[in-house]
C-alpha cells in the first residue's frame, strides 16, 4: 500500500500538470470572482466561504479523471486488480495520493485566497479545518465517479455531471461551517457531519468503487 | 408462482402484452375522472383562489418522482443480486419517466409560485431538494446511454443508483439544515389531525394520485417492452452477422 501511494505520488510530482494545475485554478477562481462581482469588501466577505468552497470543488474535480485513466491506459489497473492487495484498498490509497496532491494543499492555500477575499477574521481557521476535513471526501467521491467512468472515451463531462451532484452534501456542510465561524456562531454541528460525510465515503466508496473497477476491466 | 418468473423475458412479455391495455384504460379512467373533478367540479380555494387546482398535477408527480426513483433502485439491486435481465432494463425504462416527473413538479410548482409566493422560484429544501433529484435521474440517464455493453452499463448504472441514493438522502437533510423553507408541508397524511385539507380536494387528488401510479406503470411496462424487443433484435443483428 505505501509503494503503491509513493508511486502515485511520484507520478503526480514528475509527470507535471495534474498537480499545479488545481492550485492554479483554485487561484484564478478567487481572483476571477472580486472581477466579476466588484471589489467591494462587504459584498466580498459574505459570498467569500461559499466561492472558497466551490473553487476547491472544482479545482478538485480537474484531476480526477487522472485517478484511474493512466493506469487503464497502459495496462497498470489491471495488474492492481490481480495483485494480492485488494482492489478496494488500491482504490482507498489512490483516493489518498489524489488528496495529497490536490485537497492539502488546496486547504494549505486556501488562507491566502482568503485574504483576497475579505474573509473575516474569525473565519481563518475554520476554513481550513473544515477544508481539512471536507477535501478528502471529495477526492474519495471522485474516485468513485472516476471508477464509474474510467472505460469511458471521452468520460470526463460525464463524469462531472455524475459526481457534482453527489458534491452536493460535502459542499453544503462545508461552506456552513465556514460561514458560521465567520459570522463568530458555533459551527460544531455542520463541522460533525461534514466529518461524518467524509467519514462514512472513506469507510464504504472504496467498495463500491472497486466493484464500478471490476465491471469496467471485465 | 413466484415474482421470479417474471424474470423470464417471455413470460414479462406475455404477462405484460396482457396488462398494458388494462393499466392503460385505468390510466385514462383515473386521470380524466380526477383531472376533470378536480379542475371544473372543486371550489376555489379562499385563499389561493383557482391556483389551487395546479395541485392536482403537481403533487402526484412530484410523488411518483420520489416513488420511480426507489422503484429504479430495487430493481437495480434485483439485478445485481439476482442478474435478471428483465430487472435492470426495468430500471432504465424508469428513469426517464421519473425525470419527466421531476421537471412537471418543478415547472408545475414554479407555476403556481408565481403568483402565490410572488417568485418562479426559491431556494427552499424542497424545491432544491427536487432540483438535486433531476440532476441524479441526469447522470443516471447519461451513464447508460454512454456505456456501450448492456451489461457493463446495467452494472455501473446499478452501482450509481445506490449510491445516488444514499447521497440523495443526504443532500435531503442537508438542503433541509442550509435554508428555511417556503413550501408548505404535505397535508396528504394528516387526514384526522388538525388543519387537514378540505374533502372536495381530498377525494380528486386521491383519484389523481391513482392515475399518476397507473401512467408510471403503463410508460415503465411499455418502455421496458421496447426495450426488451430492442435487445432482442440486436441479439438477431449480431446472429445475422456471424453467419
Amino acid at each position: 500500500m505505501i509503494a503503491l501511494l509513493v508511486r502515485d505520488l511520484r507520478l503526480a510530482f514528475r509527470a507535471g500538470g495534474g498537480f499545479g494545475l488545481g492550485l492554479a485554478f483554485f487561484l484564478l477562481v478567487a481572483v476571477l470572482v472580486p472581477l466579476g462581482v466588484g471589489p467591494e469588501g462587504g459584498t466580498l466577505a459574505t459570498i467569500a466561504p461559499g466561492i472558497l468552497w466551490v473553487g476547491a470543488l472544482l479545482a478538485c474535480l480537474l484531476s480526477l479523471d487522472r485517478i484511474f485513466a493512466l493506469d487503464f491506459e497502459d495496462g497498470s489497473l489491471d495488474l492492481l486488480a490481480t495483485a494480492p492487495l485488494p482492489l478496494e484498498g488500491a482504490v482507498a490509497v489512490k483516493a489518498a495520493a489524489h488528496w495529497l496532491v490536490t485537497g492539502l494543499p488546496l486547504t494549505l492555500v486556501s488562507p491566502v485566497l482568503g485574504l483576497l477575499l475579505f474573509l473575516p477574521a474569525d473565519g481563518y481557521f475554520w476554513l481550513v479545518v473544515s477544508l481539512g476535513l471536507g477535501t478528502p471526501a471529495l477526492s474519495i467521491i471522485g474516485a468513485f465517479g472516476a471508477a464509474l467512468t474510467v472505460g469511458l472515451k471521452r468520460g470526463g463531462l460525464l463524469l462531472s455531471l455524475l459526481v457534482l451532484p453527489l458534491y452536493v452534501p460535502t459542499l453544503i456542510f462545508g461552506a456552513e461551517v465556514v460561514k458560521r465561524g465567520a459570522m463568530g456562531m458555533d459551527p460544531g454541528t455542520p463541522l460533525a457531519l461534514l466529518a461524518a460525510i467524509t467519514a462514512g465515503s472513506a469507510a464504504l466508496l472504496p467498495f463500491a468503487a472497486a466493484a464500478a473497477i471490476r465491471v469496467n476491466l471485465r | 408462482m413466484s415474482i421470479w418468473e417474471y424474470a423470464n423475458p417471455k413470460k414479462f412479455m406475455q404477462t405484460s402484452a396482457w396488462a398494458l391495455p388494462w393499466v392503460t384504460g385505468l390510466t385514462v379512467l383515473c386521470l380524466g375522472v380526477g383531472l376533470v373533478w378536480g379542475f371544473f367540479f372543486t371550489p376555489d380555494d379562499y385563499k389561493q383562489g383557482s391556483t389551487v387546482k395546479i395541485m392536482f398535477l403537481h403533487v402526484p408527480a412530484a410523488m411518483m418522482a420520489i416513488n420511480a426513483w426507489v422503484m429504479m433502485l430495487v430493481t437495480s439491486l434485483i439485478w445485481v443480486i439476482r442478474r435478471h435481465h428483465v430487472s435492470a432494463l426495468a430500471a432504465k425504462a424508469a428513469a426517464p419517466v421519473g425525470l419527466t416527473f421531476t421537471l412537471i413538479a418543478l415547472a408545475t410548482g414554479a407555476l403556481w409560485g408565481q403568483p402565490m409566493w410572488g417568485t418562479w422560484w426559491a431556494w427552499d429544501p424542497r424545491l432544491t431538494s427536487f432540483l438535486i433529484l433531476a440532476l441524479f435521474y441526469l447522470g443516471y440517464i447519461a451513464l447508460w446511454n454512454a456505456v456501450e455493453n448492456p451489461d457493463t452499463a446495467a452494472d455501473l448504472t446499478s452501482v450509481l443508483c445506490v449510491v445516488g441514493s444514499v447521497f440523495a438522502l443526504l443532500s435531503r437533510y442537508a438542503v433541509k439544515f442550509w435554508n428555511q423553507g417556503l413550501h408548505q408541508d404535505s397535508t396528504i397524511l394528516k387526514v384526522g389531525e388538525k388543519d387537514p385539507l378540505d374533502p372536495a380536494f381530498y377525494q380528486p387528488l386521491v383519484v389523481c394520485i391513482f392515475g399518476f401510479i397507473f401512467l408510471f406503470l403503463a410508460l415503465v411496462l411499455l418502455r421496458t417492452r421496447t426495450e426488451i424487443r430492442a435487445r432482442r433484435l440486436s441479439a438477431l443483428v449480431s446472429r445475422e452477422r456471424l453467419a
